[in-house]
């Protein structure tokens, strides 16, 4: 049961950072209809941009743990939506009346040209997260030992998640974000600016991608260059376990994928945790593509 | 007269829009029947049904005395049916010949082995193909754009080549989606004689069509539809004088 | 411009076929691995450039034949020549299996999807499934390929060997090209609907699409362990069917000509600058994004589109 339970948090930490990752990936494939294959790298930078503000600023030292953990967050937030910003008028506005094919090259593209970049400042080594910066406390829940750091990361990711969904549920811009996914054109025509919902999409993605990455750093200690495309594809995975395009789906799918992994890695085989994933992702798309959440669209003709 | 299509009690909705409810109609061999009605009334929809592109949710579509339900579109197609489509969905970078080839495509035989090797009778296969395909641009007078590239054509031109493709698959019945649609006054001219000279093949011909002239010229029967449901059916004349039909077009504008 | 075509292609495959005379060890080994890359290319251009279909996963269906003809030759002793029917029967009734429940799967869908079955397929092999794939180390001491009793060992015997598959696959592919059934991988990737509508079994095709290309990559796969006589899950990454996407993208989805010419580009180039060669994915990524924009059609698209 411990053993279980052990699993079952660590499935959630990991599951909301999946999820995290996974609303980037669901809002702009609600807007635009295209996979942002470079979402998973702008994860990647949220994990170095963390990585080099925490050790060059050295805000812990001057802040405090809690302040200056949330200074950096906020940072990292920012970098990342700009990132994402450039990114969507780089690699995908130019392309906007172009065939599918074209753009997802081009997100491909932009992919392998962030990673790389990555790899050419900070080189191909895994980086390493100061260890003596962050909690290594556990905390005592009626007998069972957590570290704190996994409870913090559940904590912040549903904090985050709650707060998307206020925003896109409560909020005239939520709205407008919601209203152009349904239907890009007839929003136009009710005076929503789609340019802007687009960019502001690109803003908030990649925004909680980043933030994404920087937990990974301080869950897991390490960051490699490459790790953006595994955690992407996993976190789309999730999306579209949700239901592709449905923010609630891709906070479901997120948890429910980072639990089913921590099982199976736990109870089946660790050797073939990644494989887990990629199962789950071929499963959900032969029995039910639009999702747990998502609703059936026929095919205009 | 005997019935090659019939069509009872179809019904399809999508979610909670009911866009075909409960259409029962009969294409006679060798007629013209027009589908009218006001836009979205379900005209498409019905078409749409009878290639297998949707499953009614209720009905039942006969073809020759044999039921189509729950074919799949190209097995349709090779029990003599062909239709165009009311947005042109040619193969925009291929040539024209190509594009009718696609039509003969069933007919073929040859496979992979086959043409790897390249038989003499696959050779010859191709040949009767390409002769074929021809044919049919001759047919609606396209014969000079064998090589031309599908989307360098006109408007007009992409439409009769629509109706080529659709003309090489030899079909029994064929299914026009507003073939005039986007076609100018002279285009309309030729356009009917085209399908005079279709009719002459022995081939029967259901159509969707907003051009009333045309219709009204062309078409020995009407089938008239609106919010899903058929309103009338009988002759040009007929439908011209039904009350209900009047109002249909001329009435209250509630349609979006 | 048509009218010298014949002559260009005669040129061409002349320059080929004399090039080892005048070229050293390393550079001849260079060229083979722009034929490997050339044939593999050819093969994923059936099902992307010819059909349409997003396939990311090409590697996977190399793997399988390379692995295939590995195991067979050096448990059974099959000589390795001999395992290319089967290794591009088995690669191809592999596609087969996993393409038929997800080959309805819309574009970008289908992408994901068939990065995923690579992924597995690396997975499965990093694992030694079935005991049979030697983990993350691979499989060493596949022997020499013989020809009528020639051992074939040298990079420039090599060369022949790849390159004349290259020229036999150029020539069967292009028949394919102009049939019956080249026309309905193009009316797939033109227009489904139409196609369906003009009386062609879509499924049928589409798995076609990709039995024919993922078998002709099997057999890639056992040319690559007949030259490497080593081989492990690390040369069938994500990576390199992201390369062979790319080649076929850059040099004209369905254009032979387009995709010889981006695999001397691709693969060719970083060796000429071997000094940058960190930055060869940097610049591909870079090249990838600009063509889009640029020239989506490719360097050398099949018709004057």
């Amino acid at each position: 049961m411990e053993e279980f339970i052990q699993q079952l948090t660590n499935g959630l930490a990991v599951g909301g950072i999946y999820a995290l990752i996974a609303l980037g990936y669901t809002m702009v494939y609600g807007v635009l209809k295209l996979i942002n294959f470079a979402h998973g790298d702008l994860f990647t930078y949220g994990a170095y941009l963390g990585l080099t503000l925490l050790t060059s600023l050295a805000l812990t030292d001057r802040l405090g743990f809690v302040l200056g953990i949330a200074v950096l967050v906020l940072m990292v937030m920012g970098l990342a939506a700009v990132l994402g910003a450039i990114l969507e008028r780089a690699a995908y506005r130019p392309l906007r009346e172009s065939p599918r094919l074209s753009a997802v090259v081009s997100a491909l593209g932009a992919s392998i040209f962030l990673q790389n970049t990555l790899m050419l400042i900070y080189g191909a080594r895994f980086q390493v997260y100061p260890d003596d910066i962050l909690p290594t406390a556990t905390l005592n829940f009626f007998g069972l030992y957590l570290p704190l750091m996994r409870v913090l990361i559940v904590l912040a990711s549903v904090v985050m998640m709650a707060a998307l969904y206020l925003f896109i549920q409560k909020t005239r811009i939520g709205t407008a974000i919601r209203a152009a996914a349904i239907d890009q054109s007839a929003a136009r025509l009710m005076g929503i600016d789609v340019n802007r919902v687009i960019l502001l999409v690109f803003l908030v993605g990649p925004a909680l991608g980043g933030v994404a990455g920087l937990m990974v750093g301080l869950y897991y200690g390490q960051v490699n260059f490459t790790m953006g495309w595994i955690y992407g594809m996993k976190a789309f995975t999730a999306a579209i376990l949700g239901g592709i395009g449905n923010i609630p789906g891709a906070m479901v799918g997120g948890l429910l994928l980072g639990v089913i992994e921590a099982m199976g890695a736990a109870y089946i085989s660790i050797a073939w945790k990644d494989a887990i994933a990629f199962c789950v992702l071929i499963l959900i798309l032969i029995v039910r593509p639009t999702g747990l959440l998502g609703e059936r669209v026929a095919d205009k003709i | 007269m005997v019935n090659l299509l019939s069509l009872q009690h179809l019904t399809k909705t999508f979610g909670g829009l009911t866009a075909v409810k409960d259409v029962s109609f009969t294409v006679e061999k060798g007629a013209i029947v027009g589908l009218i009605g006001p836009n979205g009334a379900g005209k498409t929809t019905v078409f749409n049904l009878i290639t297998g592109n949707y499953q009614p949710d209720r009905g039942q579509i006969t073809f020759a005395d044999t039921p189509l339900n729950g074919l799949r579109t190209h097995r349709i197609i090779m029990r003599g049916i062909a239709r165009t489509f009311q947005n042109i969905r040619l193969f925009q970078q291929l040539t024209a010949l190509e594009n009718v080839l696609a039509g003969c495509h069933y007919r073929m035989r040859s496979g992979i082995v086959a043409t790897m090797l390249r038989l003499p009778a696959q050779r010859r296969e191709e040949q009767q193909a390409v002769e074929r395909a021809q044919q049919e641009l001759a047919f609606v007078g396209l014969n000079s754009h064998a090589l031309t590239v599908a989307k360098n054509l006109s408007y007009g031109d992409q439409r009769r080549l629509e109706i080529a493709r659709a003309l090489a698959t030899e079909p029994r019945l064929l299914i026009l989606d507003e073939p005039a649609g986007g076609m100018n006054e002279q285009e309309t001219e030729g356009l009917i004689g085209l399908i005079g000279r279709i009719q002459q093949r022995g081939v029967t011909i259901l159509l969707i069509e907003h051009d009333m002239r045309l219709v009204m010229r062309v078409c020995e029967k009407l089938v008239v539809l609106e919010h899903g449901g058929k309103i009338a059916e009988g002759s040009p004349d007929q439908a011209r004088s039904n009350p209900q039909v009047i109002e249909a077009y001329l009435g209250v504008e509630d349609e979006p | 411009m048509k009218r010298f075509e014949p002559f260009a292609i005669a040129l061409f495959a002349a320059l080929l076929a004399v090039a080892p005379l005048f070229l050293n060890t390393y550079q001849v080994d260079v060229l083979n691995s722009i034929g490997l890359y050339a044939l593999l290319a050819l093969s994923l251009n059936l099902i992307l450039g010819e059909a349409g279909l997003f396939n990311m996963g090409h590697a996977a269906f190399y793997a399988i034949g390379a692995y295939t003809a590995a195991i067979l030759n050096t448990r059974y002793q099959v000589p390795i020549l001999w395992t290319l029917p089967l290794s591009g029967l088995i690669a191809g009734l592999f596609a087969l299996a996993v393409a038929r429940p997800v080959v309805h799967l819309r574009g970008d869908y289908l992408l994901i999807v068939t990065i995923g079955v690579g992924e597995i397929v690396r997975i499965a092999l990093v694992n030694d499934v079935f005991g049979l794939t030697g983990g993350a180390n691979g499989i060493f001491g596949i022997s020499r390929p013989k020809l009528f009793g020639f051992v074939i060992r040298q990079p420039q015997e090599f060369y022949y060997l790849i390159w004349g598959f290259v020229a036999l696959t150029i020539f069967l592919f292009l028949r394919i090209k102009r049939s019956r059934f080249g026309r309905a991988l193009n009316y797939l990737r033109e227009d489904e609907v139409a196609a369906e509508g003009s009386g062609i079994n879509t499924d049928y095709y589409k798995l076609a699409a990709f039995g024919l290309g993922a078998a002709w990559a099997g057999m890639a796969g056992t040319l690559f362990a007949a030259k490497m006589t080593i081989i492990s899950p690390e040369s069938f990454s994500f990576w390199e069917s992201v390369v062979l996407f790319m080649i076929v993208i850059l040099g004209g989805a369905g254009s032979i000509a387009g995709i010889l010419l981006a695999a001397f580009l691709v693969i060719g180039l970083p060796e000429l600058f071997r000094e940058f060669a960190g930055a060869r994915m940097l610049v591909f990524g870079l090249v990838m994004m600009v063509m889009m924009v640029v020239r989506p059609q490719g360097l050398l698209p099949a018709r004057g589109r």
